[in-house]
């Protein structure tokens, strides 16, 4: 692997990324899926690098899953996307900033629509003034979340109290970055990075010591894919794709995955519990399965955030010996304590992922 | 008579060029940005469809520019042409201007830089080469090392590559990189006797003398064999070598194998070093953004600009052998117009 040819690739995809004062919208599945990322976030941007992060609570699902499945038609999708615009300029923002992979495809695809057909901003607009009595103004910048912490990776890094390191060898721990699709392969020029090597993630594991894995699938999409999973009989195809990924990865012996998608930290954790069950295969050598983290909790755990505190223990896959390689230290019955320090109960053990 | 006659470009038609105007009493001054002539064609080993000795070739033309009337001057970069009083002011970066009573621009073509075809990861795989890059390995016979452990081989040819591709930005057909497939195909088999080579393609356009038959020689004597579908993604596995998705048309079915090397075959697209000098004159260009001659079919050596004239594959992708009958063609132009511009 030649990395003077990536330099070179990712020289031609260095977007603009907003330095402070964003319009931030979460995402309606991670809020569900890893519902401590979020706040992790939040938490980074105020307390680590005190910058401005506005939020509002009557900010909505922007339909996007169902757009991808053809249920909500583009005239409508727009039409969200312009009311969304429409919180951001009446509370005075103009960065905006999606927390979901798939919510940011939406909106740089609505842009880049509107760029190019300027008589769909009409439509919307119009929309928007006959159902709400809107108006709105365009982002300035338009950045992922994941853009955002790769923005101030080195500032970060430079107060981290661990790295991606194994504290036993002192080596540099494998880590798998998986990027959602939307985030690149349909606006290459959006990501940083380009599509075919983005280095959004690798970009963070780089300046938190860890070594990113190269693996003959990583380009392969995570087989969320809307319509695979929402439909109960394409489920196959979605456990497939993972599937695939994880038996190309598997001979690289990963020490963790991180991914910047909702669906795709959700499946890749989810499906390596359900091949398991389903063959009795696991992925790493102790056969506890390789652990996903999202980039918040990853940046998280390198600032020194307690991982219960970030909701670590909503994974599939434990990740203790994740922790324990760090060298991170932590309570092992706080694990099961919610955001009150009340008792949530334990799961049932799989059969074959043991923790 | 005795009229400065200048070439821009020391390649093969800017030398056969030279050559043709050596009859002629006037003075041939051949403008070569490089410190030596030859071209591109300097870097290639074998020219289909005869595997003819490159550089045989470049030596019989190097050998045949008159002595008498003609002069190259070396690293001579062309940046500007003005018009002035009748003649061409040639204008070179190092700060010369050279007045010429006629222009022949000769000034090659450019390679597809690959690396903008990023799914394929050339300059990030180093197993992933280029036609190009192949060509010089088979000259220097710099193979790596790890082909060279007698193991039966696998290499993957992909066509097209920068050609015919509206994302790559070139609508164009280059027309000679799927024959210097099937060239290179049978390369490497006389190398590595027991290498398989396989060829990714959209469609094989065997236009010229013998193309077809040496098509049917890789597959017959050498066992080449022709997929007919475009390929994906290319990504290294741990070992180093390729794995290439690709889908075959014809059986309507998605692909996945493993190779030691991919070569790209990779197509011929305008020099970035002739742009200034059309701008400067306002020369028109084709849509594939070479330069237009001022008559596709009965002007073709003629531009727009009197005195100015166009040759080889700064006009549009040609081989070494078209390239070489157009020199000679544009030659013949140039004596023809000296002669009126005297007459008149």
């Amino acid at each position: 692997m030649e990395q003077e040819g990536k330099k070179r690739i990712w020289s031609e995809y260095q977007k603009e990324i907003a330095d402070d004062h964003y319009f931030y919208v979460r995402s309606c599945i991670r809020q569900t899926f890893f519902p401590g990322s979020e706040t992790t976030f939040l938490r980074i941007l105020r307390d680590e690098l005190s910058r401005d992060v506005y939020e509002d609570a009557r900010h909505t699902t922007c339909t996007g899953i169902g757009y991808h499945s053809d249920i909500v038609p583009f005239e409508t999708i727009m039409t969200i996307a312009a009311r969304h615009f429409a919180l951001m300029t009446e509370a005075g923002y103009v960065n905006f900033v999606p927390s979901c992979v798939t919510s940011f495809g939406i909106y740089t695809e609505i842009l880049d629509t509107w760029k190019h057909f300027p008589e769909m901003e009409a439509k919307a607009r119009d929309f928007l003034w006959t159902a709400t009595r809107r108006e709105f103004q365009t982002p300035e910048n338009l950045s992922h979340t994941s853009d955002v912490i790769y923005k101030f990776r080195n500032q970060l890094a430079s107060s981290s109290k661990h790295q991606l390191v194994n504290k036993r060898d002192g080596k540099p721990l494998k880590v798998v970055e998986h990027i959602g699709c939307h985030y690149a392969k349909m606006f290459p020029k959006c990501g940083v990075g380009g599509a075919e090597f983005p280095a959004v993630l690798s970009g963070m594991i780089a300046a938190w010591g860890g070594e990113v894995i190269d693996y003959p699938e990583r380009r392969h999409c995570c087989g969320f894919g809307f319509r695979q999973y929402l439909i109960k009989a394409n489920r196959g195809y979605s456990l497939s794709n993972s599937k695939k990924k994880f038996e190309s990865m598997q001979p690289y012996q990963p020490d963790f995955i991180v991914a910047n998608c909702p669906g795709c930290t959700m499946f890749l954790d989810r499906w390596q519990y359900t091949i398991a069950e389903m063959e009795g295969i696991t992925y790493n050598e102790s056969g506890k399965g390789i652990p996903v983290l999202t980039y918040e909790e990853m940046a998280g755990l390198v600032i020194g955030y307690d991982p219960w505190v970030m909701g670590l223990q909503m994974h599939q896959i434990s990740v203790e010996p994740l922790l324990d390689k760090i060298g991170i230290v932590y309570n092992k019955k706080d694990k099961y304590l919610g955001s009150k320090r009340q008792y949530i109960g334990v799961p049932l053990q799989p059969l074959f992922l043991l923790q | 008579m005795n009229k400065t006659i200048v070439i821009v470009g020391g390649g093969a038609a800017g030398l056969e060029a030279a050559a043709a105007l050596g009859s002629s009493p006037h003075h041939v001054l051949i403008l070569e940005k490089e410190n030596k002539t030859g071209g591109k064609l300097k870097n290639w080993h074998h020219l289909f469809p005869n595997f003819a000795d490159a550089s045989e070739i470049l030596k019989s033309l190097e050998k045949t520019l008159p002595l008498n009337n003609s002069e190259v001057k070396y690293n001579s970069d062309v940046f500007k042409i003005e018009q002035m009083d009748g003649n061409l002011i040639v204008l070179l970066k190092k700060g010369e201007k050279i007045k010429a009573d006629a222009v022949l621009l000769a000034t090659g073509f450019d390679l597809f830089d690959a690396y903008k075809k990023e799914e394929y990861g050339h300059g990030v795989y180093k197993n992933v080469v280029t036609s190009a890059e192949l060509e010089e390995m088979f000259a220097k016979k710099t193979f790596p090392e790890q082909l060279k452990d007698g193991t039966p081989k696998k290499f993957a040819m992909v066509h097209c590559v920068g050609s015919r591709d509206k994302k790559a930005g070139n609508m164009h057909c280059s027309k000679l990189c799927c024959i210097t497939g099937v060239k290179q195909a049978i390369e490497l088999h006389k190398y590595l006797p027991n290498s398989s080579v396989y060829n990714f393609y959209m469609d094989l356009r065997m236009y010229g003398q013998h193309f077809e038959e040496i098509y049917q020689e890789a597959q017959e004597d050498y066992g080449v064999k022709f997929i007919r579908g475009r390929v994906s993604e290319i990504a290294e596995i741990s070992d180093g070598r390729l794995q290439v998705k690709a889908e075959d048309t014809l059986s309507g079915r998605p692909m996945k194998m493993i190779f030691d090397m991919v070569v790209l075959m990779i197509g011929m697209t305008p020099a970035a070093s002739t742009a200034s000098i059309a701008q400067s004159l306002g020369l028109p260009k084709t849509n594939a953004g070479f330069l237009a001659p001022l008559h596709q079919h009965l002007f073709a050596n003629e531009t727009c600009i009197p005195g100015l004239f166009i040759a080889g594959t700064c006009r549009e992708p040609l081989s070494v052998q078209e390239s070489i009958t157009d020199a000679r063609a544009a030659a013949l132009k140039i004596i023809e117009w000296l002669k009126l511009k005297e007459n008149n």
